[in-house]
Parts: structure tokens; C-alpha cells; sequence
């Protein structure tokens, strides 16, 4: 003991922040390795499947002729022709669906968050909305299938996939304008309530207005995610290899449905087809994000 | 969690005192404001300007319309089901046979179907769910501060690619590249069931192993959104508590962020999981179709409800051929209705998420 009190390095107490022993050290060092890991792994895909599409679709559109024509009157095995019909179909089969979808998640939305409340309605709603976005491609598609071939007799159109689109592009149109229209201050509802002015136009004219930059970032992501749909276009149109404005009647061709309808033909024109159809896919879709960022900052309301 | 049940408004932004939370509940009246007696005077008159009324129909008319929507789904695919189910000459439920090319004589069972959409799904999840738990931690914990969003975006962008690039990419590149592994795993591991040698040829890759890797690359976006937003959530607190006592890093994620955001994940899984069973395009253009039924190896063909639907869809002529497909999509909608309607539940029964 007489040792120890003459040693000048023994501490009167031991030390209160002693070193991470050796195996919690390892267990961290473990664990941050495997959570690294794994946003490495989800990136490999990623990177995969996009390097894949370009490698091999980029090629195909670069000839002009992609953009400009359509496979009419070409034989499978013919090289040449374009996607002209097929982009044309998914812009305006997607178009006609953001007319549509639009009004309607926006309007539920509102009620959502201005008129709603507590209510047994709104609750049963947001459930609904919720189910809405878990319901499969394919089954929104039988729906209008039943509703708009068996029931009520029409043929196949490009407005069929339009009306099947709506189901899968509410929901997400809801989503991001009420998460949109509920970071709108009370103040200025409050404000515009003060100067008299009801609350439909405070709502059209202040509450809008204010959220309209994250509620069309909203409606642009929502299209670029149902223009890359194909189970749709699979049960509720068929193909053409040419080009057909006329979204009421007759087989109407879409990117996806190109490529569907390419798999079967095993050519090395069908491979060009297929992968090039992909990719002018992929561009449109980014192009439909970029947009959708630009559009947010162009919008985004100011503060000073 | 984006789940909320009733439309609140951030803390602090109008918040004029408690009366505000009566305010909000109280509908009926013209404007939320504040019942001070003034206002109250005003919200109480019996007067509604008709613009007023139009516009709350609207609003309201949309809401029932999207209750009413699935309502109508359900009971449209019930209503184009049953004739097929009537005249169908096999147990519904429990054969395995799928023979609808004569209408007069029907004979289709969704048992394979079942068998098979789950053991894609479950194999998707299996896969999915630990990555997912590690990317929504690396994310919320472990990425730096500034690259945490630019990361979020890239795991974002998964969920952007169609699924069909998705299916295509499977069949051609990843089946392929899958083709020794799989050879190898049936050589060695092949007195395990799951494991066997499966109805297709493995060289074309065409088997539930690569379809269940696509479609678990295909709802990792969701696993991990909607995990990231609840650990987010994880109160300051805790963690500072945790770190004050001199945790490391792992341990103050096991301790706080895990305890706390189990639901939450266990519910995002349940969505990943409907998403799974609902994966049509990428899996039908994967899974090679196989002439005999599935043996419970991860190296069988076959159909799930949805491919079987998709790649059926262009013949439908005859409405009794159709209806058998419908009565497979009635069962997917159930299915996929009845996992969403648990992953939401979860999440409602906790009010710190919100």
C-alpha cells in the first residue's frame, strides 16, 4: 500500500470516463459497417439497371428517325422506324389522366385538411386513401376492365387506361397536397377571414396559391410515375404499330406496351426496339422530375 | 408518419391559445377561428354564403367519392366474379389447375397462384427488410449531415425506374448473372426443398429466386421511406440521453431509435409487403411459365395472381374466361387490402409518429 501513495500517477478515485472497452468498440465498428453496407448495396442496382438501359438503349435513340416516325409497316426483323406513336401514347394517355386526377385529389385534399376535421368521413377517407395507394396496378386495371368493357359495353381505348391511371394517380396527388396545404400558416387564412372574404375564396385565393409550388412538384413526380405503369396499358389497350391520335377509339401504342409487345420478337431489331423504348422511358420520366424541381424553386413562395 | 387522422396544423404557426383545438374540431362553422365572442357571433349566424356551400360539397363530394370509389371495385370485380366462379368445374380455392381456354368448360383453382405470389412476396421481404432497416439508419444516423439528402434522393430514384425496366433487366442481366450461383446452390444445397431442382430451366433464369431479388430491389424505396420518417422521429432526447451515458453510436441506435421506431418498420414492411404481392409487370416478364405445379422450390416457375392476369389480358374475349381472371384479382385486392389495412393500423395506434 505505502507503494501505491508514492506512485504520483495513481488517481484518488477512478476515472469517471473510462475507454469504450474492446468489444463494444467492435460491435460499433460492426455495425457501422453493415448499415454502410447496405446503402452501398441499394446503390449497385441502381447503378446496374441505369448503366443496362444506356448502354444499350443509347444507340437506338440517337438516330432521328426515333423521335419522328413509328413501326408502321415495318417487318419485326426490319431495323429502322421510331417510337413516335408510342412516346405520343403515354404523354397524352398520361396527360388525360393528370386532367382528370388532378381536380379530384386536390378537392379531396382540401377536405381533407379545411373542411374535415375529426369527422367519421374524413377519417374514413384518409383510410381510403391510404388503401388507394397499396391497390395493384393490375387490379385498377380489372376494375375498369368490368366496369368500362363488360358493364358498359366500350372497346379497349387509350381513355380506358386514362380512367385506370386516375385510380393509382389520386392517392399520391391527395398525399402531397395535404402534406402541402397543412404548412400553410393559420395566419394568413386568419387574415383573409378578418378582412370578411369567405372561405372558399380564402381557400382558392390564398391557401392555394401559397402551397402551389409543392402541390405541382406533387402532380409532375405523380405522372412520371404513371407513365412508366404497363400493367394498364396491358388489359385496357392494345397495340398499334402506328401512330393513332384518337384517344376514344381504337389500339393505341405507349412505351411500355412497345416493349411488352417487342419481347416476343426476337430479332436483333426487337432487342433495339425493346431496350431503346426503355430508355426513352427513363428520359421521359427524369425529364417529368426535373420539371418538377424546377418548378419548385421557380414557385417556391418567397420570403424575404 | 403521413398518416394522420385528423388535418392538424403545426404547433406555434396559428396556434391563438387552447380554444384552438375546439375550433378545429368544430366543422360546421363558416372559418376556423378562434371563438372569441366576436368571432363566435359571426361563425353561429345561420347565414352561408352559397359559395361557400358549393365549394364545401365539392370538397366533401370527393371525399365520398374515393370511399365509395373502393367500395366500387370491390364490389364490381365481386359482381364479374361470381357467374365464373358458378360455372367453374374445380374447387376455387384449393385446385391447382388453370384451364380457362374453353368457356363451356372451366376449370381454374388459385392454389398454385397463392403459393406462388407469396413465396415471391416473402422471398422479396426477406431480402428487402434488413437492407432497408440499414439504409433508413444510415440515412437518419450514420450519413453525413449534408449528403443525407442527396443519398435519400438516390435510394428515391429506385422507385422512379419502371417496373418493367426493372423486369427487363432481370430477365437479361441479373437472371444470367445469377444463372452459376443458383446452379451452384441446387448442386450443394439441393436436399433442401426450397433449394431442389425447380420445374424450369434454370439457365434461363426465369425463377422465383431472381423474380423475389428484383421485386425486393423494387419495394425498397417504400421499406426505407417510410422507415427513415418514422426514425426521424426519434426524440432528441433519448438520444442525448443515451449518448450523455456514454453509448456509442450502436448503441444509442439500439436503444432509442430501434425501441422507438419497431413499429414503424414493422408497418413499412407490411407495405413493402402489399407492394410485393401486387408486382405485376416486372415479375410477369421474369418468371418463365412452368407445365407443372409448384414444388415449393425457390427454382420453380410459374405465375403469381398478378403476372397470370397481365399475360392473359389481351385475350380476353369470352366475359366467363375474363371473370376467372377477375375472381385472381379479387383475391389479390383482398389480399393486398387486408396486409395495407394492418401496416396502417400499426402506425395509428402510435400517436408519438404522428
Amino acid at each position: 500500500m505505502s507503494t501505491n501513495l508514492a506512485d504520483p500517477q495513481r488517481l484518488a478515485t477512478p476515472p469517471t470516463f473510462q475507454a469504450v472497452s474492446v468489444s463494444r468498440r467492435i460491435k460499433n465498428g460492426i455495425a457501422t459497417g453493415l448499415v454502410w453496407g447496405a446503402f452501398l448495396i441499394a446503390v449497385i442496382p441502381l447503378v446496374w439497371v441505369l448503366y443496362t438501359v444506356i448502354q444499350r438503349g443509347f444507340p437506338v435513340i440517337l438516330d432521328g428517325d426515333w423521335w419522328q416516325k413509328s413501326m408502321s409497316g415495318l417487318l419485326a426483323r426490319q431495323q429502322g422506324g421510331g417510337a413516335y406513336h408510342a412516346i405520343y401514347g403515354t404523354l397524352v394517355q398520361g396527360l388525360v389522366c393528370a386532367v382528370i386526377s388532378v381536380p379530384i385529389g386536390i378537392m379531396i385534399a382540401i377536405y381533407l385538411v379545411e373542411y374535415g376535421g375529426r369527422s367519421k368521413l374524413a377519417k374514413a377517407t384518409t383510410f381510403m386513401v391510404d388503401i388507394l395507394t397499396g391497390v395493384p396496378s393490375i387490379v385498377a386495371a380489372l376494375f375498369v376492365y368490368t366496369v368500362w368493357i363488360t358493364y358498359f359495353g366500350l372497346g379497349r381505348s387509350a381513355l380506358a387506361v386514362s380512367l385506370a391511371l386516375v385510380l393509382l394517380m389520386v392517392p399520391v396527388i391527395v398525399r402531397t397536397t395535404e402534406e402541402m396545404l397543412k404548412i400553410v400558416p393559420d395566419e394568413l387564412r386568419e387574415a383573409s377571414y378578418a378582412l370578411g372574404i369567405p372561405k372558399w375564396k380564402t381557400i382558392v385565393k390564398i391557401v392555394i396559391p401559397t402551397a402551389l409550388s409543392g402541390i405541382l412538384t406533387g402532380i409532375m413526380l405523380a405522372l412520371a410515375r404513371v407513365m412508366g405503369e404497363t400493367a394498364p396499358v396491358l388489359v385496357l389497350a392494345a397495340y398499334a404499330p402506328f401512330i393513332n391520335y384518337n384517344l376514344f377509339d381504337g389500339p393505341m401504342a405507349s412505351l411500355p406496351l412497345m416493349m411488352v409487345n417487342e419481347r416476343n420478337n426476337p430479332t436483333q431489331a426487337g432487342f433495339e426496339r425493346i431496350w431503346g423504348a426503355a430508355i426513352t422511358l427513363v428520359v421521359l420520366i427524369t425529364l417529368f422530375n426535373l420539371l418538377a424541381t424546377v418548378i419548385s424553386r421557380a414557385l417556391a413562395p418567397k420570403t424575404k | 408518419m403521413n398518416d394522420p387522422v385528423v388535418a392538424k396544423r403545426p404547433a406555434g404557426s396559428g396556434d391563438t391559445g387552447t380554444e384552438r383545438g375546439v375550433a378545429a374540431a368544430h366543422t360546421a362553422s363558416e372559418a376556423p377561428i378562434p371563438p372569441t365572442p366576436e368571432a363566435s357571433a359571426t361563425t353561429k349566424a345561420p347565414h352561408v354564403r352559397p359559395g361557400d356551400r358549393i365549394f364545401r360539397g365539392l370538397a366533401t363530394g370527393s371525399g365520398v367519392f374515393i370511399v365509395v370509389l373502393i367500395g366500387a371495385i370491390g364490389l364490381f370485380l365481386i359482381l364479374q366474379a361470381i357467374p365464373s366462379l358458378g360455372l367453374d368445374n374445380v374447387n376455387f380455392l384449393t385446385s391447382r389447375e388453370w384451364n380457362t381456354t374453353d368457356p363451356t368448360n372451366l376449370r381454374f383453382g388459385i392454389l398454385d397462384l397463392t403459393l406462388v405470389t407469396v413465396v415471391v412476396a416473402l422471398l422479396a421481404l426477406l431480402i428487402a427488410m434488413p437492407i432497408a432497416l440499414g439504409i433508413a439508419l444510415f440515412l437518419t444516423q450514420y450519413a453525413p449531415r449534408n449528403l443525407a439528402r442527396p443519398f435519400a434522393y438516390v435510394v428515391d430514384l429506385l422507385a422512379a425506374v419502371p417496373s418493367i425496366v426493372f423486369g427487363l433487366w432481370g430477365l437479361f442481366v441479373l437472371g444470367p448473372v445469377l444463372f452459376p450461383f443458383s446452379e451452384w446452390l441446387i448442386e450443394n444445397l439441393g436436399w433442401i426443398p426450397l433449394l431442389a431442382k425447380g420445374n424450369v430451366n434454370v439457365q434461363l433464369g426465369g425463377t422465383i429466386f431472381t423474380a423475389g431479388i428484383v421485386v425486393a430491389v423494387m419495394i425498397l424505396p417504400i421499406i426505407t421511406a417510410v422507415s427513415r420518417e418514422v426514425f426521424e422521429r426519434t426524440p432528441t432526447m433519448h438520444i442525448e440521453g443515451a449518448i450523455a451515458l456514454g453509448a456509442t453510436k450502436w448503441e444509442v441506435v439500439r436503444t432509442t431509435v430501434l425501441p422507438f421506431g419497431k413499429a414503424g418498420y414493422v408497418s413499412a414492411s407490411m407495405l413493402g409487403l402489399g407492394r410485393a404481392l401486387g408486382e405485376t409487370i416486372a415479375v410477369a416478364i421474369i418468371l418463365s411459365t412452368a407445365t407443372s405445379a409448384f414444388g415449393w422450390s425457390l427454382f420453380d416457375g410459374g405465375s403469381t395472381f398478378a403476372s397470370k392476369i397481365a399475360l392473359a389480358a389481351p385475350e380476353f374475349n369470352d366475359p366467363r374466361s375474363a371473370g376467372a381472371y377477375i375472381a385472381a384479382g379479387l383475391v389479390l385486392f383482398v389480399l393486398t387490402f387486408v396486409v395495407n389495412a394492418i401496416a396502417r393500423s400499426i402506425v395509428a395506434g402510435h400517436k408519438e409518429y404522428e
